[in-house]
């Protein structure tokens, strides 16, 4: 195990660390034991370090899907609830642009692995390359959802801020779903179940903007995350040895990732 | 009603020896096993005190015993189930021909309906011997029908109707309470259910208008028919209010007016609510429907007690802010 | 019999985690799990006792039928308090939040546990929680109850709802991260030949609650958070007006409610395991189905939540499924109840402190567990949902078990936290009168239920007083049960006898280091060679 270089931040160095002594320090001007710097002290070693790391992570990670499955469970009930309403609801979603992304996710998947790969062959610059992808490609993410976001309130779909049930004289989407749809037809016809729609509809939205609100704030605590390993990369903090961070930090994006390949299928795809 | 202290409410429902039969076998279970788990713990704790010189036994593990006290409590469990189930069945199901009687729910009254017309507030009268079925529902919040007397419970949830039934077996009057937890005055929601035979129960369906009861005071009818328990709290207070000028706004036009608080306006005002609204400190009349109208359920001689005990009402110092 | 200061067991250390340092950053900014662990002693019981000082005053004003104390807003947002307070903030982060933090490493042979800075963080999470939470109850008041039913949460309530949902909120990450800590470090930093068949059953008891904790805390945290949005936006998710349902919200409430109360039993039934274990100086009867049983709570817990609302408008389909899987949560606890008075059998059993604390918890805990079976079963269910039955229930629970399991606990490892030993008559005299107090408080209470008094009434008719009386002297005299210990333990800390490493001859990890313990822990890593509990293969005590 090849030993730590100047550059890699000393973890006895800091405000968090607490300055405990070491037994048998006294005999000695430093540490008692060695390990390599990058392993924390509690641990034994290296591979007990990245043990835990990962268990840690994947056990983070459960605690994520039930955060977003009582969401997405909420939504899945009202969906079954007012399925005429929510048709309306998938329909008005941009699929084009839920495609786009749904790709870019993917991509952006793939970046982070190669980065994973680059680490653990001690490719420095591998690493910074597909970091930045992976980065790239989480920024255009975002952008297509705030143009997505951004239609939706043109085409005034905010709840209770600025909504309206789209008008098939001035929606397209709701003119061919009436055409082809005789339930969404007989419910729009109706003009108590119309108002009931309307109701129904903005409690789709409510779900949409809430779901992929919480989505997009992990892809920007994700973005934030890989722009720190990239600067960590850039230094040189890792190495083939050691590059736990980028590991574990994959691992989360992918999870993003999976919330989307469920999001995605469950509001935009459900449109029959 | 019984003012007496109990351990167990009365048995006035069909249904309430049902559930007090699984109870007490509940209990003696809960006390069986207790008093024999304490009893176990307080003799192993003397016959096996720390004695120097002794070296307690290597504990080996009895697999027997342990599914032997797996199992048992399974089947007990399973015979608890069972038989709760039953009584639980039973209890939802609700018999053809059971008289209905609505129920609604708000902040903080039950208004009563009965199909034949008459209405009540924090009252229900039923007749004696027959099923009732109460289909229950809220204007605002969650609140609960609670009738201890009949082991009866049903949630009352805005937006859907329930419904639970009882048949009364004896005549008298029984608590009715708010069994869940819905806003600041939860604890005044409270009422009474009046059973009665069958022959004065139609008696009252179709006799006189207005609830004979014997409270003479505008005081006690006030406390009664749940003025105080809105009046304290979120609507316009009673305090000094009689014989100055009222800010109201018109129920039809929204037409804002002071008007002078008289014998008239009071009358008014309790039985036909909607006409005048007042306005709050905010500014802002107060919704209409809010205040039920009391019109054919007071005699003009309760209307003229309430009244006089409203002006009786002086200047109290805390005027209660109402919060929109 | 108080404790003797047996031959140390382990060569004396002058530096320990307590002494290397004094200064406030080492404490607000350190790593050390023991530090932790303390930090949360302080904070939880700080916390205790103002959902406490919420109880006596709602007590005060129940002794009397008519609403003399206080305002009715006041009462409710009490009520509010006391609950919030005391579920939140004392009884789930108590025993694995103090001693979890505390011993799990030690107890497992390793310096510390796996993620030493998410564990400070999670101390402050806790702590702008919980501060957030007291904000928003003194400044503008929270009366919602501490399970914030919509729609009034959602539309009615008026307060600071959204403010106290935040505090939470943000406490329930504290939770979250505490418990993966724990999952984390017991998988992963056991000592060489520390199986898992080897584990205490305190460790195995909060792995099991942290399980919970990490799968149940974030369904509840998006559930508040929807109630946030619903109130800020306007929106109608459990509006009924808007196309919403009030009852989504039970359903995902209770989802992580329900094994929440698993949270708080859980690590005390482990608390239990260990002093029943060292004042018979037996190993616990049974030890593989003690370990086991808490799997099985913490798995079938999370299968029985509409329990709370059998009448909420559930098919009678759903009421059938939830009750008759509430029964299967009884029997593990049924289990460990036997195999502990098992364990008593051919013992060498001393009534320490701890142990009547541990005795007393297996009596009051049976009474609450049966009564459990009161609520489960749907014929008695309809009849004492929402009345004083249901709050003795868990306050059984609760109280007669969680807080005496962590009393117990705080007692038989303060030795090894401080290094001090507290006054045994004092303790023990506390003991009896938290026992007796907490009986006279909560007994009346399944009476006052079952005759029909409704939960959160702040006045009542008349005939319910004398029962109400006797549940507030109660109350009077468990208050005082609490303040004592508060006093002689602290006492003990410049006054108390110095502990040595092992006063109780107890078997463990923790009892073969110091007292107080090093920084690190160990001056060698520990090497396990044998099961737990291994007091047979001890020399018999000295008298």
């Amino acid at each position: 195990m090849t030993q730590s270089t100047a550059s890699i931040p000393d973890p006895h160095a800091g405000p968090l660390h607490d300055d405990h002594a070491h037994a048998g320090d006294a005999a000695q001007g430093g540490h008692g034991h060695s390990h390599p710097a990058h392993v924390a002290h509690h641990f034994d070693d290296a591979e007990q370090q990245k043990d835990a790391a990962t268990l840690g992570m994947w056990c983070f990670l459960a605690t994520e899907v039930l955060f977003f499955g009582g969401l997405f469970l909420g939504y899945a009930i009202y969906r079954q609830r007012y399925p005429e309403a929510f048709l309306i609801g998938s329909h008005h979603l941009k699929l084009t642009h839920g495609t786009v992304n749904t790709f870019i996710l993917l991509f952006s998947s793939l970046t982070v692995a190669l980065s994973v790969h680059a680490a653990a062959t001690g490719n420095r610059k591998g690493i910074v390359r597909y970091l930045i992808g992976t980065l790239i490609l989480g920024f255009a993410f975002l952008g297509v959802k705030a143009s997505e976001y951004y239609g939706e309130y043109q085409e005034k779909l905010i709840p209770k801020l600025l909504f309206e049930l789209p008008d098939p004289a001035h929606s397209e989407h709701m003119k061919e779903l009436l055409e082809h749809n005789p339930r969404v037809k007989a419910a729009y016809d109706d003009p108590v179940r119309r108002k009931g729609l309307e109701q129904q509809l903005q409690l789709f939205f409510v779900f949409y903007f809430c779901m992929t609100g919480l989505h997009a704030s992990h892809m920007i605590i994700g973005i934030g995350v890989m722009s720190w390993l990239t600067w960590r990369a850039h230094k040189g903090h890792f190495s083939a040895e050691y590059h736990t961070p980028i590991e574990i930090s994959g691992l989360y994006w992918h999870f993003v990732d999976i919330v989307w390949i469920f999001l995605f299928p469950m509001t935009y795809l459900l449109r029959h | 009603m019984d003012k007496g202290f109990r351990f167990i409410p009365e048995q006035a429902s069909e249904a309430a020896s049902q559930v007090d039969a699984l109870t007490l076998f509940l209990t003696l279970l809960t006390a069986f096993f207790t008093i024999l788990i304490a009893a176990l713990i307080i003799y192993f704790s003397w016959k096996y005190r720390r004695k120097s010189e002794v070296r307690p036994a290597e504990t080996k593990t009895n697999y027997t015993l342990e599914i032997a006290w797996t199992v048992i409590p399974l089947i007990i469990s399973m015979v608890i189930f069972v038989w709760g189930a039953k009584v639980f069945v039973h209890m939802k199901r609700v018999p053809e021909g059971a008289m209905e009687i609505y129920v609604v729910g708000r902040q903080w009254m039950w208004k009563v309906q009965h199909p034949e017309g008459r209405r009540e507030i924090n009252e229900i009268h039923v007749p004696r011997g027959r099923p009732v079925v109460l289909t229950i529902t809220s204007e605002d919040v969650i609140h609960s029908v609670g009738i201890p007397a009949f082991r009866f419970k049903m949630d009352a949830v805005p937006g859907k109707y329930t419904q639970q039934w009882f048949t009364a077996t004896k005549t008298g009057e029984y608590h009715l309470f708010c069994d869940q937890y819905c806003g600041t005055q939860h604890a005044g929601m409270v009422g009474k259910v009046i059973v009665m035979e069958p022959g004065e129960y139609e008696a009252w369906l179709n006799g006189v208008k207005a609830d004979d009861t014997p409270l003479g005071s505008g005081k006690a009818l006030f406390d009664a028919y749940g003025c105080a328990v809105c009046h304290s709290a979120q609507a316009p207070s009673m305090s000094g209010l009689y014989g100055r000028k009222e800010r109201v706004a018109d129920g039809g036009t929204g037409k804002i007016e002071d008007v002078q608080v008289n014998d008239e306006y009071l009358r008014r005002s309790i039985l036909d609510p909607n006409d005048q609204l007042a306005v709050a400190p905010d500014g802002k009349p107060y919704a209409r429907g809010i205040m039920p109208s009391f019109r054919g359920r007071l005699t003009e001689e309760q209307l003229i007690s309430i009244i006089a005990y409203i002006k009786s009402l002086k200047n109290t110092p805390a005027q209660r802010e109402v919060v929109p | 019999m108080t404790a003797i200061n047996y031959p140390e067991s382990a060569p004396v250390v002058e530096e320990n985690y307590l002494n290397v340092s004094y200064d406030v950053k080492s404490w607000l900014l350190t790593l050390d799990h023991k530090r932790i662990g303390v930090l949360y002693m302080i904070t939880v019981t700080l916390f205790f006792f103002l959902g406490g000082f919420a109880a006596i005053m709602l007590r005060l004003e129940l002794a009397t039928p008519k609403a003399d104390l206080m305002q009715t807003e006041m009462y409710n947002r009490m009520f509010t308090m006391h609950g919030v307070l005391m579920v939140f903030f004392f009884l789930i982060p108590a025993i694995p939040s103090v001693l979890g933090n505390f011993l799990i490493p030690i107890m497992v042979g390793a310096k510390d546990m796996a993620f030493p800075r998410i564990n400070l963080l999670s101390w402050y999470l806790y702590m702008t929680g919980g501060t957030i939470v007291l904000v928003s109850i003194i400044f503008g008041g929270l009366d919602t109850g501490w399970t914030f039913y919509t729609p009034y949460s959602s539309q009615f309530a008026i307060g600071n709802v959204i403010l106290a949902l935040v505090g939470i909120f943000i406490n329930g990450f504290g939770s979250i991260f505490t418990g993966l800590n724990i999952i984390v470090t017991v998988h992963k930093m056991r000592a060489p030949g520390l199986t898992w068949g080897r584990l205490p059953l305190f460790v195995w008891a909060n792995y099991a609650t942290s399980l919970i904790m990490v799968l149940g805390t974030p369904v509840v945290a998006i559930t508040l958070g929807l109630v946030v949005v619903e109130r800020l936006w306007g929106v109608g998710i459990f509006d009924y007006r808007l196309g919403g349902d009030p009852i989504l919200f039970q359903h995902l409430f209770w989802f992580y409610s329900h094994p929440a109360v698993y949270i708080m039993v859980l690590p005390a039934m482990g608390v239990i395991s260990e002093l029943i274990a060292c004042f018979s100086r037996r190993r616990i009867f049974g030890y593989e189905f003690v370990a086991i049983s808490s799997l099985a709570i913490a798995f079938v817990g999370f299968l029985v939540w509409g329990h709370h609302m059998f009448v909420s408008g559930q098919s009678i389909y759903g009421a059938m499924i939830f009750s008759f899987l509430s029964f299967f949560v009884a029997i593990p606890s049924a289990v460990k109840v036997f195999n502990w008075t098992a364990t008593l059998y051919k013992g060498s059993i001393v009534w320490s402190t701890p142990m009547m604390y541990a005795l007393g918890f297996i009596g009051l805990f049976t009474v609450g567990g049966l009564t459990g079976l009161f609520c489960a079963s749907l014929g008695t269910n309809i009849h004492i949902h929402d009345t004083y039955f249901i709050i003795a229930h868990f306050h059984y629970i609760m109280v007669g078990g969680t807080i005496m399991g962590y009393l117990g606990g705080i007692h038989f490892w303060w030795p090894k936290i401080t290094g001090r030993l507290y006054n045994e008559t004092a303790g023990k005299v506390s003991a009896v009168i938290v026992f007796l107090g907490f009986n006279l408080t909560f007994f009346p209470q399944f009476i006052l239920g079952y005759v029909g008094m409704p939960r959160r009434y702040h006045f009542y008719p008349e005939e319910f007083q004398l029962l109400n009386v006797m549940s507030s002297a109660g109350a009077t005299i468990l208050g005082f049960g609490y303040l004592m210990p508060l006093v002689y333990l602290i006492w003990s800390l410049r006054h108390g006898k110095i502990a040595g490493p092992n006063p109780w001859q107890a078997t463990g990890l923790e009892w073969e280091t110091s007292s107080p313990p090093p920084p690190e822990n160990f001056l060698e890593k520990p090497v396990v060679n044998h099961e737990a509990y291994n007091y047979h293969e001890q020399e018999p005590t000295p008298n």
